[in-house]
């Protein structure tokens, strides 16, 4: 019987999607491009719930307004069914990304050290990984509880708005919420800085300045979700 | 001084290894931790044990072959400066120290402290050179520099290859290793030919040779004892993507 050989002959760069995949900093880049995509939603949604503090009419109405933006072309709920899809591949390939580093790391270090080592690196840094799973799990509660209503102590048919405050009249709720608010603070204070460093933008010079931008954006944006429960708890929101 | 060393013993690459406990009464605080050591494998050897293997070589900070990781911190407590550097009046009477080697997969034991750093050569064949003529060395003022780059490349340059960055990474990566010497020569003129497959190159050798990837943590230039800077990765992921956008062939 005669066997036959096949030989592939697989080169080092095939298309840019490969090649991107294939290298560490390829999927560091995946990481920072979908994180950027995260941001810019986590600083709308952020905005876009502020408008609490205009009263119970201008939320539901902010509210439906997503749903008929661009409803002529799209469709009702068409741009915010465009949105979740588009935040839902960027959530796989982060984690898958996310994970795949994590692995390698993992099987870099066979044998770890007798003497725990000492963290050199911030905080933000240390918590970034179990830190996303936080985040993640969070993201599924609160969908359950805001968006589909499934776990949410209002009546069916209720506005955003009334949702909004039922859910944050349960301290448990609104504590999970802090701190799952705090999480996501920590993970942007570190993966905004280290997108910048992924994409090259940092220097020796701007270094500081990177960082600095980087704990700022994830002060106003963790002030800006985390005021929304304490209202609510405090009883200025109703 | 008396300090109390457990000192990790491996008597070869396959043997179980652990850590062992060594008393010494007559510590000089002026000793360097390298001189400390010597007094341990003199006793040792007097009593008939076998001293503990380590890497040195120059002695002065320069040739990065004193690799030891001291209570958990690659190079020891002092900043920007290596093991052999390092003295025992940063220590206090009476203190335990715990010594281990590297710890990476790239980078496996040989026996008790010494590691087979080899992994760093693989990663500098892949692309840490220029192509040039030799024979007559040409004019030093031919190619123009500007300060600004010949600054940055000589802070990368000052990289000695020693591996602290990988021994403290929580991931395992040479992440800042590498990105020195793709800073380094690919910040002056006679780096840009090969500037880009030397990226690509350098960062496909160093993820296959299982270091692992850079999560931009910053342990690294914690612990570097010649404090190469953090933005050097930057510059290495700047390459990397120009060259991954503009189709570069690696090969």
């Amino acid at each position: 019987m005669r066997t036959y050989r096949f030989h592939v002959v697989i080169t080092p760069q095939r298309n840019i999607v490969s090649r991107t995949w294939g290298t560490s900093v390829g999927r560091k880049s995946v990481m920072a491009v979908t994180g950027v995509i995260f941001l810019l939603f986590v600083i709308a949604h952020m905005l876009g719930n502020l408008k609490i503090f205009f009263g119970i009419t201008a939320f539901d109405e902010y509210s439906e307004h997503l749903r008929t933006l661009g409803a002529e072309i799209f469709g009702y709920s068409g741009v915010l069914w465009i949105l979740r899809v588009v935040l839902l591949a960027s959530v796989v390939l982060h984690m898958w990304a996310a994970i795949s580093l994590w692995y390698r790391a993992k099987r870099a270090r066979p044998v770890g050290y007798q003497h725990r080592p000492s963290w050199q690196g911030s905080y933000a840094a240390r918590t970034m990984r179990w830190g996303g799973v936080i985040i993640a799990l969070f993201v599924v509660w609160h969908i359950l509880d805001l968006t589909t209503g499934t776990v949410n102590p209002a009546p069916a048919g209720s506005g955003a708005y009334e949702k909004l405050v039922a859910s944050f009249d349960r301290p448990v709720v609104a504590i999970f919420y802090i701190l799952a608010m705090l999480a996501l603070g920590l993970h942007i204070r570190h993966g905004l800085w280290s997108a910048l460093q992924t994409f090259g933008a940092n220097s020796a010079l701007k270094q500081n300045a990177l960082k600095t931008l980087a704990f700022v954006v994830a002060a106003v944006i963790t002030v800006g979700f985390v005021i929304i429960p304490v209202s609510v708890m405090t009883g200025l929101v109703r | 001084m008396r300090l109390t060393l457990r000192i990790w013993r491996q008597p070869s690459a396959d043997a179980k290894g652990k850590m062992k406990k060594y008393v010494l009464d007559d510590v000089e605080p002026d000793m360097s931790f390298l001189e400390m050591l010597d007094v341990l494998n003199e006793k040792l050897i007097l009593d008939d044990e076998d001293p503990v293997s380590f890497d040195h070589d120059c002695r002065e900070g320069i040739c990065g072959s004193c690799a030891m990781v001291i209570n958990g911190t690659p190079h020891g407590p002092q900043k920007n400066t290596t093991t052999c550097q390092l003295h025992m009046r940063h220590f206090n009477d009476g203190d335990t120290i715990d010594v281990e080697p590297w710890r990476a997969r790239a980078f496996p034991v040989v026996k008790d402290l010494v590691t087979d750093r080899s992994a760093f050569d693989e990663i500098i064949k892949a692309g840490g050179y220029i192509s040039v003529n030799t024979g007559s060395a040409p004019e030093a003022h031919a190619i123009p520099v500007d300060k600004v780059s010949a600054d940055d490349a000589f802070d990368a340059a000052t990289c000695i290859g020693c591996g602290a960055c990988v021994a403290a990474c929580p991931n395992g990566s040479s992440m800042l290793f590498t990105s020195a010497k793709v800073t380094h020569l690919g910040l002056l003129p006679q780096g840009q030919p090969e500037r880009a497959t030397r990226a690509m190159n350098m960062l496909a050798k160093q993820d296959e040779l299982d270091f692992g990837g850079c999560t931009n943590v910053g342990a690294c230039h914690e612990v570097c004892p010649k404090g190469i800077p953090l933005a050097s990765i930057a510059q290495l992921n700047h390459d990397v993507l120009g060259a991954t956008l503009s189709g570069a062939r690696s090969d």
